[in-house]
């Protein structure tokens, strides 16, 4: 109990941290990761191109390299970010590969037979995007979306390799400093779990509310 | 205007190898009701989407009401995507699978094209959606998401979205084809009060009787060709292609044989 009122302060510090990371990465991941679906899809091979190409990178190599790249590597360019900076634009790059496809998945889910009547009554391209396929898509990738949120939380314990306090840093010197790492790693463990524990009921929630639209 | 809403000349459309209309020429008048028949395979869907543009033919001459398009060439992608648009607005669609948008009410589905491509106030649209509904007789499901409709119920609201653009022609492609048979008559009884009503009509479907009925002129396909072209009348009573009088006896028998594959007994005229 001592450990953990000694260290309460460190470890709120470190959740704060966490959740700052895994947040923030999702919402620009799913920004970027957005572009990248519509390029994927677009009419012009230049973009569909640079689409794959990004997708095909960002996917197939592992995020601890891409985190030591922008943080070990491109100060030889001339680009020094801070931990946090560097790991945000790492998570969010590594995010967006993934999400892009998700919600490639999405947009190519919904019934071409949406497309056809919305072209039917003379809608642009843009128009039955926004208002015919979009909300369509959403529904068919949030359990896909959600689940890449939360193995997006854990991945931000590899930020603690470029010197961000997190949880996972955190977790390893409270060890550092009494030897007790079993119960240090067990405690981060568990809060990690409730964090992707409540993730989990808010994506029901909100898939329940998505299936309400069309009811 | 007195020049045909629709008129195609020459149609040319493949798919792959696949040729599935091999020279078709085919005006629709104003106020005229046209049944395509023909076994599956014929090309009758695929010159109906013709009529909109939702398959855009390799060759020939397409127009529309006031778009006139030449297929085959490839030129002003833009401009030709806003013809296009136009194109599509003076005609409205019926699909086999109905097609709604899931996410919106009868009403929702209904107002969408008057609000977002009309560019109608709410008030206007809502009223104009309310007065559709009302006449395909389903004001009542108005706040109703297609989800709990019936098959019938769905392509009667889907009637309604087409009519709600106030087209000059209405296009439906096997209309029926997805419903259970016992929800096939309120449909057909919508389509043929839009007949009463001079609506121009172009209608791909297998139900004879209702053919019969509604059709001014019946448009035999077969093997991507028109085959026949005659009165519903002189179509039933007196064929003059054997192709045709075999089709209809297939079809008479059991509708459940329309879907086989096309009667191959006289190969003789194409």
């Amino acid at each position: 109990m001592d450990m953990l009122a000694d260290s309460f302060p460190m470890l709120l510090r470190g959740l704060g941290i966490t959740l700052l990371l895994g947040v923030v990465s999702f919402v620009l991941g799913s920004g970027l990761g957005a572009l990248v679906a519509l390029a994927r899809i677009s009419a012009f091979r230049v973009l569909r191109g640079a689409a794959i190409m990004f997708v095909s990178v960002f996917r197939g190599t592992p995020l601890l390299i891409q985190i030591m790249i922008i943080y070990f590597g491109l100060p030889q360019l001339g680009v020094q970010l801070e931990p946090v900076p560097s790991a945000i634009l790492a998570l969010s790059l590594f995010a967006a590969a993934y999400l892009s496809e998700n919600f490639r998945g999405g947009i190519l889910g919904v019934d071409k037979g949406q497309w056809e009547a919305a072209s039917s009554i003379g809608m642009p391209y843009w128009r039955t995007f926004r208002r015919i396929i979009f909300p369509q898509a959403i529904r068919i990738a949030t359990p896909a979306v959600g689940g890449r949120f939360i193995a997006l939380m854990k991945d931000t314990s590899l930020a603690s390799v470029v010197t961000v306090v997190e949880l996972t840093r955190v977790a390893e010197s409270i060890g550092n400093a009494n030897f007790r790492y079993m119960e240090a790693f067990l405690m981060i463990g568990a809060l990690y779990w409730l964090i992707n524990t409540l993730l989990s009921v808010g994506q029901g929630m909100l898939e329940r509310r998505l299936g309400k639209a069309y009811a | 205007m007195t020049k045909p809403p629709i008129e195609l000349t020459g149609i040319r459309k493949a798919f792959g190898a696949l040729e599935v209309l091999r020279g078709v020429d085919l005006s629709v008048e104003r106020g005229e009701v046209v049944v395509l028949m023909g076994p599956s395979g014929s090309g009758k869907t695929t010159l109906v989407r013709c009529m909109n543009l939702l398959e855009e033919p390799d060759s020939g001459h397409v127009r529309i009401c006031d778009c006139a398009f030449s297929c085959g060439t490839r030129s002003d992608r833009r401009g030709r995507a806003r013809l296009m648009q136009r194109a599509r607005q003076q005609t409205g669609m019926v699909f086999q699978q109905f097609n709604l948008f899931p996410h919106m009410t009868a009403l929702g589905n209904v107002i969408e094209g008057p609000r977002q491509v009309r560019n109608l106030p709410m008030a206007e649209a809502v009223a104009l959606g309310e007065r559709l509904l009302d006449r395909v007789g389903l004001v009542d499901k108005r706040d109703v998401h297609p989800s709990r409709l019936s098959g019938g119920q769905k392509q009667r609201v889907a009637i309604a979205r087409a009519l709600a653009m106030e087209p000059e022609v209405v296009l439906f492609d096997e209309p029926t084809s997805a419903l259970d048979p016992e929800l096939h008559a309120e449909v057909l009884e919508v389509i043929q009060e839009l007949a009463g009503d001079g609506m121009t009509m172009v209608i791909v479907t297998h139900e004879t009787h209702f053919a019969r009925e509604v059709a001014d002129r019946i448009v035999f396909m077969d093997g991507g060709v028109v085959v026949e072209e005659a009165t519903a009348e002189a179509f039933f009573t007196r064929p003059s292609k054997e192709r045709v009088r075999t089709f209809l006896r297939l079809v008479d028998h059991s509708g459940a044989l329309v879907d086989a594959p096309a009667p191959r007994v006289g190969e003789e005229a194409v």
